[in-house]
């Protein structure tokens, strides 16, 4: 087994934040009487990732996936436990650690707004003391995989979201990092701009062997990219393994889709029916069911088409969110 | 080192290419920072005039030469302010400057630096404005001139670590722009800023000793309007680089605690 590029464990963060209620008593009083809560937004999570690996960071709104992100490249000091990536402590923001690293997060800019994005990206060559051969190479690489010959050339303030994004994807990856801390990649981008950014990371990975931890709402960056997924709640983890593992362990279920040539009405002695349009029906089925319930609509409808699948990814996570709430989230 | 010497001048390049894109506005703030001085000015020559022609050893011509100078030098004291260190924290660009293998500092540096080559190419023009306007008294040696270049960026480098030091403060108070507003009375009448020096009461002078506000401002504008000795001048630029290395000695100290206090929410 090789070393682990990253490896957590018991990693906490936890800030203490000043509280009151509205209105001016309060606030007078708290002049003199500070309350304060602490917040647990990582409360001791242990994992590890193998170098190469791709990895889905998964979790709710503040379930502490970018505050993870921040301790592992450097930004964070951890409250308690250990961080180590690539063999460094990430808070000792070594020169050394710094150049083998990125943190790329959706809705924040590297670049200089007034500028093309070529003069940022010899602001980069310059910071990680790049050779001008190298960064060149890199550079006309990364331009010519993402089709920017262009773009490059405007200000950034001239570029739209999508072609930010791709431009800024280009001037994170110019130094070639081993590691990747992908925080939203994707966000507000339409669905071929995300594609073309989920190909330049798995091109990535694939050609250097980079490690990547990735956290993003779009299920389908985490499918197209992650085998492996690691899911926190209230900065504890629920789940660190396969993907298909977790659609198996928490979902029960799996939808079956038929196209009839008939004009049967009964479906829901089948299952329960999600969705009668016409000649096609989707059905909600238990997952140990599936077998006899497809047989059985084989043998006694005219079928067309059939298929099984499992339910999306999104329904499965929210599943997994909104259990362990139920259960007072624990793991 | 060479890894620096490529970023300082990368950055200084971009810095230039940046204010480029600005033109009109940099005048506009050019003017506007001419208010000041022109004001200063009017009622010191004024007083200058009403006394005979001169005022503690300042002439009309003297009063010019030094508001007229203070107008560069007053562009070399321009560096991030503190209220600028809350506005990066606040919009997360500190986190992404943090990834970045290079303290934070040596970018604000290097930027300004690149800002400061192009004021002082669009400043020449005012300066001759003024100066046909003012009709300014200046002699300097070549000797003054020399130490004049050097002490215009020792007063920029003395002024960014001290306001970099407060500018950290803004790691544990949100509100780091009141206590700027202090430092900067102090400076106002401890710098020379206001008026020379010579023209403050004695106990001022005395008490601006202890400050390093007098070599951000009066000692690079003395060195070219007045005239000091040899010794003075290389007093001056010693003293520059004692205040130098103890502000950056306080801003190392500051960012050493204050990164571990940086909690980086919502950015």
């Amino acid at each position: 087994m090789p070393t682990p590029t990253i490896e957590v464990t018991n990693l906490s963060k936890h800030y203490k934040v000043p509280v009151r209620e509205a209105g001016l008593k309060a606030a007078t009083r708290s002049l003199f009487k500070r309350t304060h809560n602490t917040v647990k937004a990582v409360d001791g999570i242990s994992f590890s990732i193998q170098p190469g690996e791709v990895v889905g960071f998964l979790g709710p709104n503040g379930a502490g996936k970018t505050t993870t992100l921040k301790m592992l490249s450097g930004l964070l000091f951890p409250t308690s436990g250990s961080a180590r990536v690539l063999g460094f402590e990430p808070s000792r923001r070594q020169f050394d650690f710094l150049s083998q690293i990125t943190l790329v997060m959706g809705n924040r800019s590297q670049l200089n707004w007034d500028l093309p994005a070529l003069d940022s990206f010899e602001l980069q060559r310059a910071v990680y003391g790049l050779s001008r051969t190298e960064f060149e190479r890199t550079r006309d690489e990364f331009i010519e995989l993402l089709e920017l010959k262009d773009l490059v050339r405007k200000p950034v303030r001239n570029l739209s979201l999508g072609e930010r994004m791709k431009v800024e994807a280009v001037g994170a990856l110019l130094h070639r990092p081993s590691v990747l801390f992908l925080d939203e990649p994707t966000i507000g981008l339409d669905v071929t701009m995300q594609r073309r950014i989920r190909g330049f990371i798995t091109d990535y990975n694939q050609h250097t062997g980079a490690t990547v931890l990735l956290t993003s709402h779009y299920m389908a960056d985490v499918e197209a990219l992650c085998k492996r997924v690691i899911v926190i709640h209230n900065g504890k983890l629920l789940f660190d393994g396969d993907l298909v593992q977790l659609v198996d362990r928490f979902s029960a279920f799996k939808t079956i889709c038929v196209t009839v040539d008939n004009n049967f009405s009964n479906w829901s002695q089948y299952g329960e029916v999600l969705d009668h349009n016409g000649d096609q029906i989707s059905l909600r089925v238990p997952k140990a069911e599936t077998p006899l319930v497809t047989a059985r609509i084989l043998a006694e409808q005219q079928v067309d088409d059939l298929t099984v699948e499992d339910p999306p990814i999104e329904d499965v996570i929210e599943k997994v969110f909104n259990q362990k709430s139920a259960a007072g989230e624990t793991p | 080192m060479r890894r620096y010497i490529d970023y300082y001048i990368t950055n200084m390049k971009l810095s230039v290419q940046d204010r480029f894109q600005y033109r009109v506005q940099n005048y506009f703030y050019l003017f506007a920072q001419m208010a000041e001085p022109v004001i200063y000015l009017v009622v010191w020559s004024t007083i200058a005039r009403a006394q005979g022609g001169q005022v503690s050893g300042y002439t009309a011509g003297g009063l010019a030469a030094y508001y007229i100078v203070w107008t560069l030098v007053r562009n070399m004291n321009v560096v991030l302010a503190p209220r600028d260190w809350e506005y990066r924290i606040q919009q997360g660009r500190l986190s992404t400057e943090l990834m970045r293998p290079i303290h934070p500092i040596h970018t604000d540096v290097s930027f300004f630096a690149g800002w400061k080559v192009v004021m002082i190419l669009l400043w020449l023009p005012l300066a001759a404005f003024l100066t046909f306007v003012f009709k300014p008294t200046l002699n300097p040696t070549w000797f003054q001139i020399v130490v004049f270049f050097f002490a215009i960026w020792g007063a920029y480098l003395v002024r960014t670590v001290f306001i970099a030091t407060l500018g950290l403060i803004t790691f544990w108070t949100t509100r780091v722009g009141a206590i700027y507003d202090l430092y900067f009375a102090l400076e106002l009448i401890l710098s020379g800023r206001l008026v020379p020096m010579p023209l403050m009461p004695a106990w001022i002078q005395h008490i601006a000793n202890f400050f390093p506000f007098q070599s951000t401002f009066f000692f690079p504008i003395n060195a070219l309007t007045g005239s000091p000795t040899v010794t003075e001048l290389l007093m001056g630029l010693g003293t520059q680089l004692l205040w130098f290395l103890l502000g950056l000695g306080l801003v190392n100290l500051v960012w050493h605690f204050a990164i571990r206090r940086f909690s980086s929410i919502g950015n």
